[in-house]
């Protein structure tokens, strides 16, 4: 087969609808302070999207940062490491913000943060090796979904990749992480491409980021620019316009090469693999250092906290110990946000587990934390318009209503990515993502029943 | 320790936008057209105005209250009711009347139906066209530009444009651009409907598709035919129905496609009765006729889900 030569985008490409939220980077300036030893931590084995994993340590056991804690079980998984060192304390159930209940490994922590004796940096001769280092490293998709990044990078033979898309477009307000892994740790993100685009055999790696990042833009294309000449040609930063969802993956790719993403398919069969840029630099550190995932910048911020910052932390950490740290509330907090404003999800309770794919807790005062009451539908047609995937919301309330799934399916709810678009812009404030998703369900429910 | 926090589902922000702010938006582009109604034909028509709003206001508080449903006048929904209907009354009308229409249109209309965003029908131009039907002879009596210089309302009277132009007679281009012409309360002056229809689009109210491609499509059509096209686009009610009446959310297409569609056929119609039919009601008719083909229209132009086709494709 002759090898076309894919050139580099100077613009992105048009997408459709969106929104402009307001920005709210309050924090993209604060450099990252790591936060003291915790006392404990808590790491629930499901942390990724996919089969939970098994504990492979007992209570009372010493465990330095790095040792192996849980082992992913079958193909869809990524492994668990301490990411303290000290004592395992109890293994018990907890429940994760999703409302589901899942088996969880206490680490006790000794203060002294030992890195294990054991971590040693991956060889690397083979492909095969390289894939092999990514599951051991126990990344998973950093920018909030949280897929297994060795499954995704895996691509099957009959699939042929071409492209890699690195995601900084971070779109959601007040999350100001993947700006600063772009500033702080650019030679990592750098060269992990580097490394993606060799062992992948791609012919070019494309940097998404959105405009309203002029110094991570500066520093990225500086650094492109230092690297060999060879590697010069295949990487290139893109400036996307600050219009949420770019960040989407479909809509990145879109965005970024022009391509579609079929309905019910993924990034892989358009030739493109997206990743998120901190972990991107996680894979480059890894190989050089050994040391696997253990650690997360996170942003906090919302206008109940004192001192916004941008955390990086031992995963497990709780929420509170996090939120003592950067000064604690500044006024009663009404809402907890995992993640952001559009797409975050609500905390009960700030008892919660820092997660690997977590970025950003937001915690706001109670007069933010209530939204508008819902108004009847005006049909005023904005949810149409915003719908980056060109679904009709209002449409599918309808169909909701007359629960009725044949419709759903035409109308294509299955491929709503919840992002919240069209919710954030309905002036009869309709809760649109929450009727998305019974619409998802009872499509779900339907296709069970008739056994497909 | 934070506990008992509010759950719910994202998003956790919003805009600004509520029905409250885009209503007051349609009332304030309304305000110039209420402005030139007083100048043209007097305080008689500010009156009118003040009578439709008023009881429009009442209906909706006492049916919502009577249907023990949640109270929506703040929504201001039914003052832009009020007011569009006023403006599609002549200035001579028995306030009575009026009334009548306010009340048709706002319990007829609009709360059998389940209230705002449920009436298939525009409530102001159905509440017109029942007017029209029960009293024929007051909805068509034209009072004539400042008749309140010279005498009383029901003896200073004219004919509208385009009656005047059915009988063979000119009117002036300059005469329909400022509204010194017979005709209901709003639609005379075009001046004051294009403020409108510009504060409309810059405050994103509504997108231009519907009021352009209507006029357009009437333009077209007097082109074709060999009519005045300009006199075509400023007489009779085309001007404040294309900007205020068929922009209206609830009984337009909500896609961009099926609002070209809904216009275009609006235009089609409107030419069409203005020039062969014997009502003189081309575009409160052709309006409505659309409206009612709005489920229609949408179902033929609905936008294909992103990765529809590419799916498609894929499999042959």
């Amino acid at each position: 087969m002759e090898k076309t030569f894919l050139s580099l985008p100077e613009k992105p490409y048009r997408t459709r609808g969106g929104v402009h939220v307001l920005h709210k980077k309050n924090t993209c300036n604060c450099e990252s302070v790591i936060m003291p030893c915790p006392k404990k931590v808590i790491l629930p084995m499901v942390q990724h999207i996919g089969t939970p994993c098994k504990p492979v340590v007992k209570t009372g056991m010493q465990v330095a940062i790095g040792d192996l804690i849980a082992e992913g079980e079958g193909m869809v998984s990524a492994p668990i490491h301490a990411t303290v060192s000290g004592r395992v304390g109890k293994i018990t159930k907890i429940k994760l913000p999703t409302g589901h209940i899942e088996d969880a490994v206490i680490l006790e922590s000794d203060g002294e943060m030992r890195i294990s004796k054991k971590i040693k940096p991956p060889v690397i001769n083979t492909v095969q090796d390289f894939l092999n280092a990514v599951n051991t490293s126990g990344l998973v998709g950093l920018g909030g979904a949280g897929f297994p990044t060795h499954v995704k990078i895996n691509v099957p033979d009959e699939k042929h990749v071409d492209t890699l898309i690195v995601n900084c477009a971070e779109c959601e307000p007040y999350i100001t992480t993947d700006n600063r892994e772009a500033i702080e740790n650019t030679d990592n993100v750098i060269n992990g491409i580097i490394l993606m685009i060799r062992m992948l055999s791609l012919d070019r790696a494309i940097i998404g980021i959105e405009n309203n990042k002029p110094e991570a833009i500066k520093k990225l294309k500086k650094a492109i620019k230092e690297c060999k000449e060879k590697e010069k040609q295949k990487i290139c930063v893109l400036s996307l316009k600050s219009r949420y969802p770019q960040g989407a993956e479909k809509v990145i790719i879109k965005a970024a090469v022009n391509r579609v993403v079929p309905m019910g398919k993924m990034p892989v069969d358009t030739g493109c693999i997206v990743m998120n840029i901190t972990s991107v630099a996680f894979i480059s550190s890894y190989i050089r250092t050994g040391i696997p995932l253990v650690s997360k910048r996170i942003t906090i911020d919302g206008s109940a906290i004192s001192e916004p910052k941008n955390v990086i932390v031992p995963i497990g950490t709780m929420i509170k110990d996090i939120i003592d740290f950067c000064g604690g509330y500044k006024e009663k907090c009404g809402k907890l946000i995992s993640g952001g404003p559009m797409m975050g999800i609500a905390l009960a309770s700030d008892r919660f587990p820092i997660l690997k794919q977590n970025n950003a807790i937001l915690a706001f005062n109670e007069k933010d934390a209530v939204l508008p009451k819902p108004t009847d539908c005006i049909r005023c047609g904005k949810c149409v318009q915003s719908c980056p995937f060109s679904l009709m919301p209002v449409a599918i309330e309808k169909a909701v209503k007359l629960n009725n799934t044949e419709e759903l399916e035409r109308r294509g709810v299955m491929d709503c990515m919840e992002c919240g678009t069209c919710a954030y812009n309905c002036p009869a404030h309709r809760p649109l993502v929450q009727i998305m998703r019974q619409g998802k369900s009872m499509v779900r429910n339907t296709s069970k029943k008739q056994g497909v | 320790m934070e506990e008992n926090l509010l759950v719910s589902a994202s998003p956790h922000i919003t805009s600004k936008a509520s029905t409250t702010n885009i209503m007051l938006d349609v009332i304030i582009a309304l305000v110039p057209s209420m402005v030139a109604s007083v100048v043209i034909f007097g305080f008689r028509a500010f009156v009118i105005i003040v009578d439709t709003v008023f009881v429009s206001v009442l209906a909706e508080y006492i049916s919502r209250k009577v249907m023990k449903r949640e109270n929506t006048v703040y929504d201001l929904s039914a003052v832009v009711t009020g007011i569009l209907l006023a403006l599609n009354l002549p200035v001579g009308i028995n306030p009575i009347y009026a009334a009548v229409g306010s009340i048709a249109a706002i319990v007829v209309v609009k709360q059998m139906f389940g209230g705002i965003g449920n009436n298939f029908v525009n409530p102001a131009l159905t509440a017109r066209i029942i007017l029209l039907s029960s009293f024929p002879t007051a909805m068509t009596t034209w009072a004539a530009p400042f008749w309140y210089k010279s005498g009383t309302v029901d003896a200073v009277t004219c004919a509208t444009p385009l009656a005047l132009r059915n009988n063979g007679e000119t009117v002036a281009i300059k005469d329909l651009f400022f509204g010194t012409t017979g005709g209901c309360l709003g639609e005379t002056c075009a001046l004051a409907i294009l403020i409108g229809f510009v504060y409309l689009i810059v405050r994103r109210v509504i997108s231009p598709i519907i009021p352009l491609s209507y006029v357009g499509t009437v333009a077209v059509m007097s082109l074709l035919f060999g009519t005045d096209v300009l006199f075509e686009i400023l007489s009779g009610g085309l001007l404040l129905g294309a900007v205020f009446m068929a922009t209206d959310y609830t009984t337009s297409p909500i896609n961009a496609k099926g609002r070209a569609v809904f216009a275009v056929g609006c235009g089609i119609l409107t030419y069409l009765i203005r020039n062969y039919a014997n009502l003189p009601e081309g575009v409160s008719f052709s309006i409505l006729i659309m409206n009612i083909l709005v489920p229609l229209i949408e179902r033929a132009t609905s936008p294909h889900p992103f990765g529809e086709k590419e799916s498609k494709n894929a499999k042959v």
